[in-house]
């Protein structure tokens, strides 16, 4: 199989391609064409014909056309380069080069077809009950008869795109439904959703003009950031802080999400251990949604030694059987590296290695590893490794009093905080260190897609902004 | 020397045996005679001559060929590095004007290279292998590259007056671009190469009829795609002939290049550094996959692809290695210095009767540690 680049709706065969190969066989999966910068940025010079595309078609039969894309994304065969694709092919080609386990894979499916079916409420909630036309026309009447105006910002969103966690795809799919194109560089290792996203999106109607797809080396993704004024990048904590205050890129990061048992309720902490399992492993525990800290004032031993019943004895298990939980890093060396790196943590003061006691954390394959679930017991939030976040089921146990946990949580993308007192619910209501917050026992990983994540999309693609017009005109 | 055959048959016209011994035999000779100027007192630099009281062997009796030349110990860049710069002037060139060149310094103290007239020769015998047709005598040129502590400015600048014309030049420091990737500047990254690409721009609309420019890759697509944003090209604004170089080339943006940006005006890759000089490529075409083949200006320079972990050994024809450089001017005496590039070993062509390299790219065990390409 061959996946070219797609310029706008036109695929291009380039010279060099990469092949990728099954984590455990080494065999080949796929050769993808790679692209340089410059044809991204060439073809961004008309990348106003991408909205212009959209905007020919009415909001509301977008909208259906994304639903229908969305089941024959999770259920069709679709085009997919020289070939065709099943959804199970799908499956086992994404795990095949993610070491993802399948029914991660198949999970992640449901996820962005349940998205894509939700379009409709989701684009309600997002834009508070906005008529959608107020964006392709970029004024209109609310409801309440006031006249909005909403300005796209950018023709198209950039996207770069990671290889490590399907679940991210979710992010961007509301923005053809908001009437802008996507400029995507599929990530490395996972080029399957993206590309079968967009076969999914343009066989169900929408403009295959809409959408780029330009694989390649990062110079396709600074490509993509410096032409297209709106952008979105997942990396590392590093990529977070280069583009941090550019308010033309959203970047996403680790999300050092967390857990908070208040004093009124840590007692009872037995009762929420299923929710901070699936909190810490759901997905293998590569999201940014995957809690990384657990914080409590007492009993913090033995919530650590019960996580670690539960999560240490979870072993490597072949990618097609149904019970795999572990990831595999495929890149040479990575676990090991990582497993370096934690080692020298919990050998740190004041912390412990819960799952000790249930064998190798680390485990070597021929041609990549794994890394089995980790749970350190921390004294205080001091230790670096407080303070860290793994691309697998790792958790770090901080004792910490409930009068210190909002100064010392630091940046956390998603907080669950389990606690009725009305005091510190306030205070965790106010604190800016947390984006989205479970106020009651509500998993990290368990989203509500009617809310906004990291930012409301609509604010980063358009501008809310004063549009007058004089009172006897009407407002379409 | 391996005869080892790729088994696609090549597109370009292969020299025949007899002009690749002619130029092999050359070759041997002239090894024979620059040991002859780099190892006598009253003509070698001091460098050499004192190095030479280190050697088991006498350069002038016993090296008889250019093979020979293997009989030197491995050449320690870290020689090139820092002064006095003095000690690499020979003696039969004492009291002439010297220029002192250096490398990119993307890796520390840069390594730096005295000249005295061999920019100039080297650009010389390049400049019999551009196309008239494209490359006019008499055209003014451009020149869009880093100059600063580079041998690139005066070169083009030669260049252009050896071929009867006169050489504009837009500066770009390199060495400032590495350090705006290095802290994430991006935007000013961005700014920069608008300034540069802005006082091209501005030179090209100023009527001084510039029909042949060197660039980079990288300010090469971002002229063009500037220039096609105010609706012309390359070829509109006057330039028939592009000269670039300084750094990687890839079969695929070459194709890009000629596809997309180019207008039809003609594009000559090449591969050089102040060490070598410069290399020119053979003509690049579709049938060919867009392969950059570049020809070292023997003898005068020769570059050599070895076994990564026998540098004595070429790698058979289409193989794999790593770039061994051997420069052999009156000027300059380096042998055997193992550059940070690999690339595959490309059969004789016939205008350039002895190996060659393509796929020129940054060696892999030293990719990791450096920024290249940035210009």
């Amino acid at each position: 199989m061959h996946l070219p680049a797609y310029r706008f709706g036109k695929p291009y065969e380039s010279v060099e391609r990469t092949t990728l190969v099954h984590f455990l066989t080494g065999e080949p999966v796929v050769e993808v064409s790679q692209v340089g910068g410059a044809i991204v940025g060439r073809d961004m010079q008309k990348g106003a014909r991408a909205r212009e595309a959209l905007l020919a078609i009415d909001p509301e039969e977008i909208v259906e056309r994304l639903q229908t894309a969305g089941n024959l994304y999770a259920h069709g065969t679709l085009p997919m380069g020289d070939s065709r694709q099943s959804p199970e092919d799908f499956v086992k080609q994404q795990s095949a080069t993610t070491g993802l386990p399948e029914s991660l894979c198949r999970a992640n499916m449901q996820k962005n077809l349940f998205v894509l079916s939700n379009m409709d409420r989701m684009l309600d909630a997002l834009s508070r009950g906005l008529p959608p036309e107020v964006f392709w026309k970029g004024y209109g009447r609310e409801q309440r008869g006031v006249v909005v105006s909403y300005q796209a910002q950018s023709p198209v969103l950039g996207l770069v795109l990671p290889s490590n966690s399907p679940g991210v795809h979710t992010l961007w799919l509301p923005v053809i439904a908001l009437g802008v194109g996507l400029v995507m560089k599929p990530g490395g290792q996972e080029p399957w959703t993206p590309y079968r996203m967009a076969a999914a999106m343009i066989e169900a109607g929408i403009p295959a003009e809409a959408i780029g797809l330009y694989p390649g080396a990062t110079d396709v993704g600074a490509s993509i950031l410096a032409s297209c004024k709106r952008s979105m990048i997942f990396g590392s904590a590093k990529t977070v802080e280069q583009y941090r205050g550019n308010p033309g890129v959203q970047v996403h990061g680790p999300g050092f999400s967390k857990i908070l048992l208040g004093d009124d309720c840590v007692d009872r902490w037995e009762e929420y251990l299923d929710l901070m399992v699936e909190s810490v492993a759901i997905n293998g525990g590569r999201g940014c949604i995957n809690a990384s800290a657990i914080y409590a004032s007492r009993h913090t031993e033995a919530i650590a030694a019960g996580l670690a019943e539960r999560l240490g004895p979870v072993d490597v298990l072949p990618p097609d059987d149904p019970a795999a939980k572990l990831a595999a890093f495929t890149i040479p060396g990575a676990a090991k590296a990582i497993w370096g790196q934690i080692e020298a943590g919990l050998a740190a003061p004041g912390v412990t290695h819960a799952t000790e006691s249930y064998g190798p954390r680390l485990v070597e394959g021929e041609r990549c590893g794994w890394l089995r679930p980790v749970v350190a017991h921390c004294t205080s939030a001091e230790p670096a490794i407080a303070k860290a976040e793994y691309m697998f089921p790792f958790v770090a146990v901080v004792k910490c009093p409930q009068a210190a946990m909002l100064e010392k949580i630091g940046p956390t993308l998603v907080g669950t905080a389990i606690c009725d007192d009305p005091v510190f619910r306030s205070a965790l209501v106010n604190c800016t260190e947390i984006d989205r917050l479970n106020l009651g026992p509500i998993p990290t990983t368990r989203l509500d897609w009617l809310q906004p994540h990291e930012g409301n999309i609509i604010d980063f693609l358009y501008r809310s902004r004063a549009l007058q017009v004089p009172a006897a005109a009407g407002v379409a | 020397m391996s005869t080892d055959v790729p088994a696609k048959k090549p597109v370009f016209q292969v020299a025949d045996d007899a002009t690749v011994k002619k130029a092999r035999a050359n070759l041997d000779a002239h090894a024979v005679e620059m040991m002859a100027w780099h190892f006598h007192p009253s003509t070698g630099c001091p460098f050499w001559l004192e190095y030479a009281k280190s050697l088991p062997f006498n350069p002038v009796t016993e090296v008889k060929n250019f093979d020979d030349l293997k009989k030197f110990p491995p050449f320690q860049d870290e020689w090139l590095r820092g002064g006095p710069v003095t000690r690499w002037i020979p003696q039969g060139f004492a009291g002439q004007p010297a220029f002192v060149f250096e490398t990119g310094g993307t890796t520390g103290v840069p390594k730096s290279r005295v000249n005295m007239r061999d920019f100039r020769t080297d650009y010389e015998q390049f400049s019999d292998t551009l196309p008239e047709e494209f490359f006019p005598r008499g055209a003014n040129w451009l020149m869009l590259g880093p100059s600063g502590p580079r041998r690139l400015r005066l070169s083009i600048e030669h260049l252009a007056q050896h071929r009867g014309g006169i050489c504009f030049c837009v500066d770009l420091d390199p060495r400032w671009v590495i350090k705006l990737i290095q802290k994430g500047w991006m935007e000013h990254l961005e700014a920069y190469k608008q300034h540069c690409i802005d006082q091209a721009i501005t030179i090209l609309e100023a009527g001084h009829d510039v029909k042949c420019m060197f660039t980079t890759p990288k300010l090469l697509e971002s002229l063009a795609l500037a220039l096609e944003k105010r609706g012309t090209t390359l070829r509109k604004a006057g330039i028939t002939g592009i000269f670039s170089g300084g750094t990687e080339f890839t079969p695929q943006w070459t194709r890009f290049a000629v596809e997309e940006l180019l207008d039809g005006a003609y594009m000559t890759p090449t591969y050089g550094n102040t060490l070598m000089g410069l290399a020119a490529s053979r003509p690049v075409v579709p049938a060919d996959g867009y392969t950059i083949a570049y020809y070292a200006p023997q003898p005068r320079a020769v570059i050599e692809v070895v076994d990564f972990d026998d540098t004595n050994a070429v790698v058979p024809y289409g193989g794999t290695g790593r770039v061994k450089l051997t420069t052999l001017t009156k000027e300059t005496f380096v042998p055997g210095f193992l550059e940070r590039d690999e690339g595959e070993r490309e059969l004789p062509y016939v205008k350039y009767p002895w190996d060659g390299i393509s796929g020129v790219r940054p060696f892999r065990e030293l990719a990791a540690s450096t920024t290249v390409g940035v210009y």
